[in-house]
């Protein structure tokens, strides 16, 4: 299959293979990393003492040495001080790439910074304070997922998606081949269509128990990019015949296939309900990544219409189990825990990997759950928007959001307050 | 050797095939489908199977697999104990069926052209006396067959039927059920479609009335049975062994008819 985007590649060379850029980074550094995994807001360290914005990660304050540093979110904004492009690299990953357009940027928080340049920041014209370019710094993830700073124009609304630095950083769907493991669930259709009205080129969506909602699969088949593939997470033939199709060509995974019951220990006897859920959210999981991960990793660097995301639905309940879904809870729970090491397998590869941990989606298992429920729709977009700016923990809708807060404040008060029953 | 010259006449006959084997069994894969009851419900797990080894690093010189399934996957005999009209009853599991019952002739009544013409499509008393007078009473101890060539429906969505109001498959009536339990004293009944009940089996009085009449009275069930186009209406003799699960309710299992040709 062709791409209408990214040029055909020439079957006799050697399939490039990925060269990160560098990977190592002190451990409060990684406060970067944190940020950058879920937004591209700018993030720095803060002194509590002295409010002095520091640059870069420190444990004591550069004015003050308090050892009192918090990390806030700070205007991107500042001025571009200099610029220069690199035509030379001794690192393989620069050297491949080459050039780049590197810049230093005053903050206009204090510090200042070096950015990588996106082609559209102009050079200062002139050295008089007055006239100096504007630029708003973004926090990115690299292919290596570590974060850096990347200048646009400050009147940059909309990225250009097809920009290097953007290809580099994000994994916008744009001209990519996706597989969507799960057609048949509200959230899947949803996904599929905002895919499609974000460019993708081709989907396959994934089908299991065609004699079920069959007018659903009549509804996929019938849109224009859309093929659809028997799939079904719970058998490993079928997993690994998919895989051994579609392997090679499929640039984005988004596994979103699960089994949703609300059921606690006691309200049911018995596993099967557990196991079901597990077979597909946790086993379906690892099938999937044991039949399209190689393939995937192969194709890292595979020129510009490379393999580069890997989207996992997991939910907001993997974090602390949510007892009236206790059995769900638990599964996603390991889908979690799984997923962390298919990003630690990916991540040498250069391929992103997405966790999405959704509140309460709006669909039939989540009934009798009251509102705020996240639209399917919604989470969708949220999905398109975290792969474009290259997010790997996306929180979407409101429950996700303020859940993630109160466990990342005190894991052990949401165990308590979820003892209610309330979410 | 008088008490071995039937089954040395038999040795004969199947190796000159004057009597030949016939495989009524689907093959069990991961696509045949199961009964699908609400989703809320416990399900019967699909078969399913995953390597051991395969000649590889895992087991170099072995190939052999793991499969799991229900009692109630692929084709398969369903006990008297699978449904609650027949828990009480004595021997009501497949370790516990007398194996002397496990080989049984065969009627096989043929309602290809009706099932065609209509889905749910019920066998009825009048089928059952049309079928003796043209091919002799229905013997105590037989199974009666349900040829309907469902089996021949390869897709899983025309073989499961599915549409808004649910499975549309033929099966017997309640009256034929009846019939067949009271007053021919059947081993069982065997279908070639996902149950022993019609799809809307559920609607009759009483509901399933396969399952319930027939479990009740110590009965047996066959179900996805294939090629019974391949039999002849009587004379052709099942040998229905399941697996011997403790307290098994049913069990996938090699479903064999023997055959004799009309010299």
């Amino acid at each position: 299959m062709k791409s209408n985007l990214f040029p055909t590649k020439n079957p006799i060379l050697r399939t490039p293979r990925m060269n990160l850029p560098p990977t190592g980074r002190g451990r409060v550094a990684h406060g970067f990393t944190r940020a950058a995994a879920t937004s591209d807001h700018l993030e720095l360290q803060v002194c509590e003492q002295c409010e002095t914005v520091q640059y870069p990660a420190r444990d004591a304050c550069e004015k003050c040495l308090s050892p009192e540093l918090t990390w806030l979110k700070q205007s991107p904004l500042g001025e571009l001080l200099g610029v220069t492009t690199l035509h030379h690299s001794n690192h393989l990953y620069f050297q491949e790439r080459l050039p780049w357009r590197i810049g230093i940027v005053r903050l206009d928080r204090g510090p200042t910074v070096i950015a990588f340049l996106t082609k559209n920041v102009s050079p200062p014209e002139t050295i008089s304070d007055e006239h100096r370019t504007r630029v708003q710094v973004l926090l990115r993830l690299d292919r290596g997922g570590q974060a850096i700073f990347v200048a646009h124009p400050i009147e940059e609304l909309n990225i250009d998606l097809k920009e290097k630095l953007q290809m580099e950083t994000g994994c916008s769907p744009l001209g990519r081949k996706i597989l969507v493991t799960d057609g048949k669930t509200a959230a899947g259709q949803a996904v599929v269509k905002s895919l499609l009205d974000a460019g993708a080129e081709t989907v396959w969506v994934g089908y299991s128990e065609p004699w079920k909602s069959s007018e659903v699969i009549h509804r996929l088949k019938a849109l224009d990019r859309v093929e659809l593939v028997p799939l079904d997470l719970t058998d490993a033939r079928s997993v690994n015949a998919l895989g051994s199709e579609l392997g090679g060509k499929v640039d984005i995974v988004v596994s979103n296939a699960e089994v949703h019951r609300t059921e606690g220990i006691s309200s049911r006897p018995g596993t099967d309900v557990a196991r079901a859920e597990m077979e597909v959210n946790y086993f379906g999981l690892l099938r999937l990544a044991q039949a399209f991960g190689p393939a995937m990793k192969a194709r890292s660097a595979d020129g510009p219409g490379h393999a580069v995301a890997w989207v996992n639905l997991l939910s907001i309940f993997a974090l602390s189990n949510y007892p009236s879904q206790g059995t769900f809870s638990a599964s996603k729970a390991a889908a979690f825990s799984l997923a962390q090491c298919l990003r630690a397998e990916m991540l040498p590869h250069g391929i992103r990997v997405l966790n999405v941990f959704p509140g309460p989606i709006d669909d039939e298992w989540n009934q009798n759950v009251p509102p705020p429920k996240l639209s399917p729709s919604a989470l969708a977009s949220a999905i398109v928007r975290a792969l474009t700016e290259g997010l790997e923990d996306l929180y979407p809708g409101d429950v996700a959001r303020e859940w993630f807060a109160r466990w990342s404040d005190n894991p052990k008060a949401l165990e308590r307050e979820l003892v209610g029953g309330s979410l | 050797m008088t008490t071995g010259s039937i089954l040395q006449a038999l040795a004969n006959a199947l190796k000159t095939h004057s009597v030949r084997v016939i495989d009524l069994t689907q093959t069990l894969s991961p696509e045949f489908p199961t009964i699908s009851l609400p989703p809320e419900f416990g399900q019967a797990w699909p078969f399913r199977v995953e390597e051991i080894s395969h000649y590889d690093e895992r087991g170099p010189g072995q190939y052999w697999n793991n499969f799991s399934c229900s009692e109630h996957t692929g084709t398969h005999m369903d006990a008297p104990a699978h449904w609650i009209s027949g828990r009480y009853l004595p021997n009501n599991t497949v370790d516990t069926l007398e194996v002397q019952r496990l080989v049984a002739p065969a009627c096989v009544i043929d309602c290809s052209a009706a099932s065609a013409q209509n889905p749910d499509y019920l066998l009825s008393v009048d089928d059952l006396k049309a079928f003796e007078s043209k091919h002799g009473r229905i013997p105590e101890g037989a199974w009666l067959l349900m040829r309907t060539d469902w089996s021949k429906r390869r897709d899983a969505v025309s073989y499961q039927n599915f549409d808004e109001t649910g499975q549309h498959t033929p099966g017997p009536s309640t009256e034929a059920v009846r019939f067949l339990v009271e007053e021919r004293n059947v081993i069982g009944f065997g279908s070639e479609a996902i149950g022993t009940d019609a799809g809307q089996g559920y609607h009759l009085k009483p509901p399933y009335p396969c399952h319930s009449l027939m479990h009740g009275a110590g009965k047996l069930g066959l179900q996805c049975l294939a090629n019974l186009d391949l039999l002849p209406p009587t004379g052709s003799l099942l040998m229905t062994p399941p697996l011997k699960i403790l307290k098994g309710s049913g069990s996938p299992l090699r479903v064999l008819a023997l055959v004799e040709d009309q010299a």
